[in-house]
């Protein structure tokens, strides 16, 4: 063991011995003064102590505030993101005025109503007024907070509009995957037992289901539009993932065997939260909030909000799963075709792609 | 020589009595049914407190490692490889280590401390006391009892030694990550023990609880009617309920997973395909949210079985020490009645983004934030009790009042998660971990220590140390609120639990210096956890003698029995109840014990 770790440990019983030896030593001072002069002074004492906590702990709270707001990640980048913030703010005055008179009257009590010779200790066992009145208005502030929370939480969890654009995502040890319908716009069939990372075939598609020919499969971020809805289809192939993202203030589980889905709005493109957070290297996160092993605190993904025209741009580089499985049966697969070429092949697709199929 | 004369007086013969007070137990004790194999509750009591304390010695310590690795991710530490050999290769804690002691931490806190240390300690020890019966009702189901969590403790702690490690999938362990031992190290032999120790301690706990339930209802003495029960009793009695109908839940949901892991089975599995072995495995149609279900059916009520006793103590020790009646002893009882049947219907607030139906999640909405009715009540009721008493900061009381205050802080974040729209971005977060640490586990480690001050004299006829004992609890309150308050706002940021290491992340390393500051505090406060462990073992043989038989002028029954209670606990008759427990400053007397007839000139009594 290094010498440090002996000086902690030394400094540690040194502090012991002396806190124990104050301890007794207190104990028989206690005896020789009279136990209660003793037990009136140790009263006095903790009893300023305890005004003084609630003083300082209240001066405390405000000064945690104003230190840690700025770290949290400011506005909301999702429409859902913003109907969640609401709902926060609304909790927190409701949650904040019954924190600060609570714990007021608890430490101004415990001061006011400390032991004094003299007084005696008021015979109150009950007072049906009063507990029907503090039954009724947490009742009724509650009743205000569910209405609240279920009238956002029902427009978050709704269906998803029908021009969403619908993306695929699969969680594994320890990395994301998406997949994109590709030009039919509808995602091909896969079967986990046919999953062969040899093979160029995370997801294990079905190549005898022709819609799978054009699915665009990748691990190198999640593209989607600026102002259009995105739908996630969220699976996972190994045990439970999630998928956190804590700028749009959205997560969703990602089950093995039970595909779930979640939709949200991006409201502002990376680069333009660039500018707003004035970090040039900013990016949206995929956090997997949900324990996975021990690869869990590094599983992140990335999502790039961009416009409609660089998405455009974006999907019409993107060989498919199919392509990249097979380069000799998709020969245009080989080489990459004129950018010119393949943005116009790829216009219509890309158009009724984003038009996600009911 | 002289100070110990000074501190004990001549006072010999207090501790000679004890040896006449079996009343009719007379019967020859050996080391071995004295000490290890006792059928007496509070020798039982003691043997669940100790062993709590040990556990909670360990999981603390276990809290301080990952806390090391969270608040200095960059450094090394030479030292931990040589105590902890390949799983702190480097001095660094390893990934799959760190994931263990988190596991492990959480079980052990959870349920070896705050269920077993704490409702075993004080159910044992208090029932019979404070309902005025010799005994459990079977002090031989009492005694397995306690073996059976030792058992369980023996073979949680062996986990810990073997090569591939202990459980390390969190302290929910959820499938499948928990059920393929090729997903992760942890879950090789150490899910396997993990889950034998857990289905010890499920036994220990219903002949536990069960014991408690049939010694409330039937062995209450003459004149003790439900209604003049105190408090803690009847939070006792709701706790065993709780655990009665719930464990069992647990145990079911343990043996499936057993079977997933070992006979071939498909409740929890389905289309899994394992990266480290390249290979798809047959099973197909399991659910693994089905495992979610049965764990947190168990899981919520866990943490009333947690915070229950906390409460009940809290009451009795706040209105003993205020000199004042609990306000509204009857809407307590209610109180704690909601919450008890209320902590059957919310599970599934765990489960808000799974995947659960929406719809299905709006009644665990409702039902949840229902609990803080329940909840304002008590508190409410306890602020009112302090209101213009007369009131005396002993450790115990000042331990009632702080958890009161986290109790208000923990609860009112409650509120936040409850509500499933906000649990959408704070599932999972730091926002978590700091409300269920203040409500639940500091809260009832509170109610815990407020338990273990009051009742130090009962049990061992001496006063633990109060100057140790304000020490303890003013850095303990502060330096909790330290360490869990700022963690809120990491939380609002998003901040998932169980990570080693944030420095890759764009969106959370900005809480370094944060992480940091928590490490070095919550070292602080274990520092000081090991001067009141300190303080209780020196206590024990060398604290100040206690000289009546009711040092806080109480009016319960235990109070009644002698200095050092035998097995049998009162010389004689056992006493007659005439009133409920909390006739405090009533027409002028400071205190009025539960065995004092009512006078005819007394005024309406309760």
């Amino acid at each position: 063991m290094s010498m440090s770790a002996f000086f902690i440990i030394a400094v540690l019983l040194l502090g012991f011995l002396i806190v124990f030896q104050i301890a007794k030593a207190s104990e028989y001072v206690a005896v020789l003064k009279g136990e209660k002069k003793t037990f009136e002074q140790n009263n006095r004492i903790n009893g300023f102590l305890l005004l003084a906590f609630l003083i300082l702990g209240l001066v405390g709270v405000y000064w945690c505030n104003a230190l840690l707001k700025p770290k949290i990640l400011g506005e909301a980048a999702s429409d859902h993101g913003q109907k969640i913030d609401q709902m926060l703010y609304i909790t927190l005055i409701i949650t904040g005025i019954v924190f600060v008179l609570t714990q007021v009257l608890l430490f101004w009590f415990a001061f006011k109503y400390q032991y004094k010779e003299n007084r005696k200790a008021f015979y109150f066992p009950h007072n049906n007024k009063l507990e029907l009145i503090w039954t009724v208005i947490p009742a009724i502030t509650l009743t205000i907070l569910v209405g609240f929370g279920l009238y956002y939480w029902f427009k978050i969890t709704g269906d998803a509009p029908k021009d969403s654009l619908v993306v695929e995502i699969t969680g594994k040890q320890f990395a994301w995957v998406y997949r994109y319908p590709g030009k039919d716009n509808t995602f091909g069939k896969k079967y986990y037992k046919n999953i062969n990372e040899a093979q160029s075939n995370q997801l294990g598609l079905l190549w005898d289901d022709p819609a799978s020919h054009d699915d665009i499969v990748t691990t190198e971020a999640l593209y989607v539009v600026k102002g259009q809805p995105v739908k996630l289809v969220i699976n996972s192939r190994d045990v439970v993932h999630d998928v956190g993202l804590s700028h749009f203030r959205m997560k969703m589980d990602a089950v093995p065997g039970t595909p779930t889905t979640m939709w949200f709005t991006p409201l502002y493109t990376t680069e333009e939260m660039k500018q707003k957070t004035n970090n040039p290297n900013f990016e949206y996160e995929i956090s997997c909030d949900q324990m996975c092993g021990k690869g869990h605190y590094s599983m992140k993904g990335i999502i790039k909000v961009v416009s409609q025209s660089d998405f455009i741009l974006w999907r019409a580089k993107q060989k498919s799963n199919y392509a990249q499985a097979f380069p000799e049966k998709v020969p245009s697969a080989a080489t990459p075709a004129p950018a010119a070429d393949s943005t116009k092949s790829a216009k219509p697709a890309a158009d009724s792609a984003a038009t996600a199929k009911k | 020589m002289s100070n110990e004369a000074i501190l004990h007086g001549s006072e010999v013969s207090t501790h000679e009595a004890h040896h006449d007070g079996h009343g009719e137990h007379h019967h020859h004790e050996t080391f071995i049914s004295k000490y290890v194999f006792s059928m007496d509750h509070k020798m039982i009591a003691k043997q669940f407190l100790i062993t709590g304390i040990i556990w909670a010695i360990l999981g603390g310590l276990m809290s301080v490692l990952f806390r090391l690795q969270l608040g200095f991710p960059d450094a090394t530490f030479p030292w931990l490889e040589n105590i902890l050999g390949h799983w702190a290769k480097g001095g660094k804690i390893q990934p799959e280590f760190y994931y263990a002691l988190v596991t492990m931490h959480g079980t052990v806190l959870v349920f070896f401390v705050l269920t077993a240390g704490l409702s075993g300690t004080f159910a044992n020890f208090l029932i019979p006391l404070q309902i005025g019966a010799r005994d459990m009702a079977s002090p031989f189901m009492n005694m397995l009892s306690y073996w059976f969590f030792f058992l369980s403790s023996v073979v949680m702690v062996s986990s810990l030694f073997i090569q591939t490690g202990p459980a390390s999938g969190g302290w929910t362990s959820y499938p499948p990550l928990s059920a393929l031992g090729d997903a992760s190290l942890g879950s090789k032999t150490g899910m396997d023990l993990w889950l034998i120790s857990m289905a010890l301690f499920v036994v220990s706990s219903l002949l536990g609880g069960l014991n408690y339930i049939s010694t409330i209802l039937n062995m209450r003495t003459k004149g003790m009617s439900m209604t003049r029960l105190p408090l803690t009793i009847w939070a006792l009695f709701f706790t065993a309920v709780l655990g009665v109908l719930s464990f069992p839940v647990l145990l079911s949901g343990f043996i499936l997973l057993l079977f997933d892991r070992h006979a071939g089975t498909s409740f929890y599995l389905s289309d899994i395909f394992l990266a480290s072995t390249q290979k798809a495995l047959p099973n197909e149609g399991g659910s693994a949210i089905l495992y979610q279900h049965l764990f947190w059916f168990l899981g919520h009520p866990e943490v009333y079985i947690i915070l229950l006793p906390a409460m009940g103590m809290v009451s009795e020790v706040m209105s003993t020490n205020a000199r004042k009646p609990i306000f509204g002893y009857m809407a307590m009882v209610g109180s704690i009645f909601a919450i008890t049947i209320l902590a059957f219907l919310v599970w599934a607030h765990h489960m808000f983004v799974t995947g659960l139906n929406p719809f299905l999640g709006s009644f665990f909405v409702l039902l949840t934030l229902l609990i803080a009715v329940p909840s304002a009540i008590k508190v409410f009721n306890w602020l009112t009790t302090l209101w213009r008493g007369n009131i005396r900061f002993t450790p115990a009381m000042l331990f009632a009042i702080g958890f009161v205050s986290l109790f208000i802080s923990g609860g009112l974040t409650g509120i936040w998660l409850g509500n499933s729209s906000l649990d959408i971005h704070l599932h999972d977060t730091y926002f978590v971990i700091a409300h269920f640490h203040i409500v639940m586990g500091v809260a009832s480690f509170f109610g815990m220590f407020c338990g273990v001050y009051h009742w130090f004299p009962k049990m061992y006829g001496r006063y633990l140390n109060n100057t140790m004992g304000y020490i303890h609890f003013w850095i303990t309150i502060v330096g909790a609120y330290l360490i869990f308050w700022p963690m809120h706002y990491e939380g609002l940021a998003g901040m998932p639990r169980r990570y080693l290491d944030y420095s890759g992340w764009a969106s959370f390393n900005q809480f370094g210096g944060l992480n940091h500051f928590i490490s070095i505090v919550s070292m602080i406060v274990f520092a000081v956890q090991l001067l009141f462990v300190f303080n209780f073992f020196y206590s024990i043989f060398k604290g100040r003698r206690v000289k009546s038989e009711n040092p806080w002028g109480s009016n319960t029954l235990e109070w009644t029995t002698p200095i050092h209670p035998g097995h049998g606990n009162w010389v004689g008759e056992i006493p007659e109840v005439h009133r409920w427990a909390y006739d405090y400053g009533k027409d002028g007397r400071e205190f009025i014990s539960q065995t004092e007839p009512i006078s005819a000139n007394e005024s309406e009594h309760h």
